[in-house]
């Protein structure tokens, strides 16, 4: 089978194509050896970062903005979706704090801090 | 009133590199000027991924990169002005600013203009209907939903596929809003590549070009958008009128580089780019002004937006120190040849080169999306650099470096042309 990829791993860009041939993925078009992992992962088992926000509890009108430390896979981003939706922190909140723990195979982690 | 060596007026990603690299550069009486609460600019509403993979090797998020250049400039001591708003900037490099202290009016050895883009509203679209809720400017939505917590909508028409209307669309998705569709009036997209990838095919949103909202419907909130598709003349065409419901239209439409400063002090506009003019250290045609960021010229990478700062910061070390030394010639003082856009190129920036001052790297746009292209610099028949791209489109900025050895003698206009390659 032969897919149209394109990468998504920096602006650049670049269109991929992959050849999957039992299991074993070819890639051409990469720019750099990122695009060769992004269209092996991407053919067999894409995943990507989800970012969101989460509620301060403590502060009016305050999101904490948060991220998947690792990607999650694609399939399971509204699934992250609905964790957050429920979750909420209390300031104050450091860049990487653990806002909830063990969310489809990783941690939701904070991206910006609130004193 | 008071003095500093350099004022930067505005704190977001390029305010923040510029100040570091003239600190760095070696002048330590350094202050930004910035008018939120915290500095960070724009990058504090950016909560997606995708920064700093050029200039610090890993992805982050933009508030993650904001906190970067932040720490980089507590860690200096360098001083931020934060709920203080710049009024004025003369030629004679005073800067005047009111807080909630009141005013406040300092005399600068040089000053870099950091002060960013604002986004073209409805006002100036002329979409015909009526006036009701709903209707936001992309980033207006992405700073309510990012920072402040509101749900903006929860059927949504984005009108304008650039980055921000993408990455909006990804967004209102993820949020559990259903994104009816994105329209671009022109037959491309104004965005990256990737994030037509990953905002809008990840979700299923269809992108329609050559579209455009033609009118808007609605009372007291909006009720749907009449969506068409446009000849090449950008008219719509009226047998492709058709009826959208949605409570939610995002405007991404274009970025304005706020420079009613830059225009209020005299120093010249580029028509095309509509930031000011400048040359290789991002100085302005006002010996000691500098001008970096996206009140420059718009930018796709806030990656870019630091390395441009970071020119921008050390020009203004270099004439502040320059000037400390009273050496009377600055490099500011040498000849300047103006570069040109050729064939295919919209612009080109810096608008103009001095020859003797080494290495440059140009920045431009295509005017319109082509496949593999060679660019060539070009100073009268003598050909300074060439480049080939596997592809050009008006939404990814271009660079092409040129060497210190090639531009040396050159006494003639520079320009920069595009062929496409068969």
């Amino acid at each position: 089978m032969k897919r149209e990829l394109t990468c998504i791993i920096c602006p650049r860009g670049c269109l991929l194509t992959a050849e999957i041939e039992n299991g074993s993925v070819t890639v051409r078009g990469n720019g750099c050896p990122r695009g060769v992992t992004y269209a092996e992962t991407e053919c067999t088992h894409p995943r990507r970062t989800v970012t969101s926000t989460v509620r301060v509890s403590n502060r009016e009108n305050t999101m904490v903005s948060v991220k998947t430390r690792e990607p999650v896979d694609k399939a399971d981003m509204f699934k992250v979706m609905e964790r957050l939706r429920a979750a909420a922190v209390s300031a104050p909140v450091a860049i990487g704090d653990i806002v909830l723990a063990d969310v489809c195979g990783t941690d939701i982690v904070a991206t910006k801090a609130i004193d | 009133m008071l003095q500093h060596d350099i004022v930067i007026v505005g704190g977001g990603p390029a305010g923040m590199a510029a100040a570091v690299k003239a600190y760095d550069s070696g002048v330590r009486d350094v202050v930004i000027i910035d008018r939120e609460e915290t500095p960070g600019g724009i990058l504090r509403q950016c909560i997606h991924n995708g920064f700093g993979l050029h200039k610090l090797g890993r992805e982050l998020t933009g508030p993650e990169y904001a906190a970067v250049y932040a720490e980089m400039v507590k860690e200096r001591g360098i001083r931020v002005y934060t709920e203080t708003t710049v009024t004025a900037v003369t030629a004679d490099r005073t800067v005047t600013a009111q807080s909630r202290d009141g005013m406040l009016k300092v005399q600068a050895g040089a000053v870099v203009l950091a002060m960013g883009c604002r986004e073209r509203s409805r006002g100036a679209l002329n979409i015909a209907g009526t006036r009701p809720a709903g209707v936001y400017s992309a980033g207006t939505a992405q700073k309510l939903m990012n920072c402040e917590g509101f749900s903006v909508g929860r059927r949504a028409v984005i009108l304008g596929s650039g980055d921000i209307g993408l990455i909006m669309a990804r967004r209102m998705s993820l949020e559990g809003a259903k994104v009816e569709a994105v329209c671009e009036l022109m037959p491309y997209s104004g965005g990256l590549a990737r994030n037509i990838e990953q905002c809008l095919h990840d979700f299923d949103i269809p992108l329609y070009l050559s579209h455009t909202v033609a009118e808007i419907h609605g009372d007291e909130r909006l009720a749907g958008v009449t969506v068409a598709a446009v000849d090449e003349h950008r008219r719509i065409i009226d047998s492709t009128r058709r009826f959208i419901p949605c409570d939610t239209l995002l405007l991404s439409v274009g970025l304005i580089p706020e420079n009613e400063l830059t225009r209020a002090a005299g120093i010249p506009i580029d028509p095309v780019t509509n930031g000011a003019v400048v040359d290789e250290h991002r100085q302005t045609a006002i010996p000691g002004i500098f001008a970096c960021g996206n009140v420059l010229q718009v930018h796709d990478l806030v990656d870019y937006v630091s390395d441009e700062a970071e020119l921008a910061g050390a020009g203004a070390a270099a004439y502040v120190l320059a000037k400390h030394a009273d050496s009377e010639t600055t490099v500011a003082d040498n000849i300047t040849v103006p570069t040109v856009a050729g064939d295919g190129v919209r612009y080109v920036l810096p608008q103009r080169v001095h020859p003797q001052s080494g290495d440059v790297a140009l920045f431009l746009r295509v005017s319109a999306p082509a496949g593999r292209v060679r660019f060539t610099v070009r100073a009268g028949d003598t050909v300074l650099a060439t480049a080939v791209r596997p592809k050009a489109a008006p939404g990814e900025m271009e660079k092409l470096p040129v060497k210190a050895e090639k531009l040396a003698g050159v006494t003639t206009p520079i320009t920069v042309s595009m062929e496409e390659l068969a």
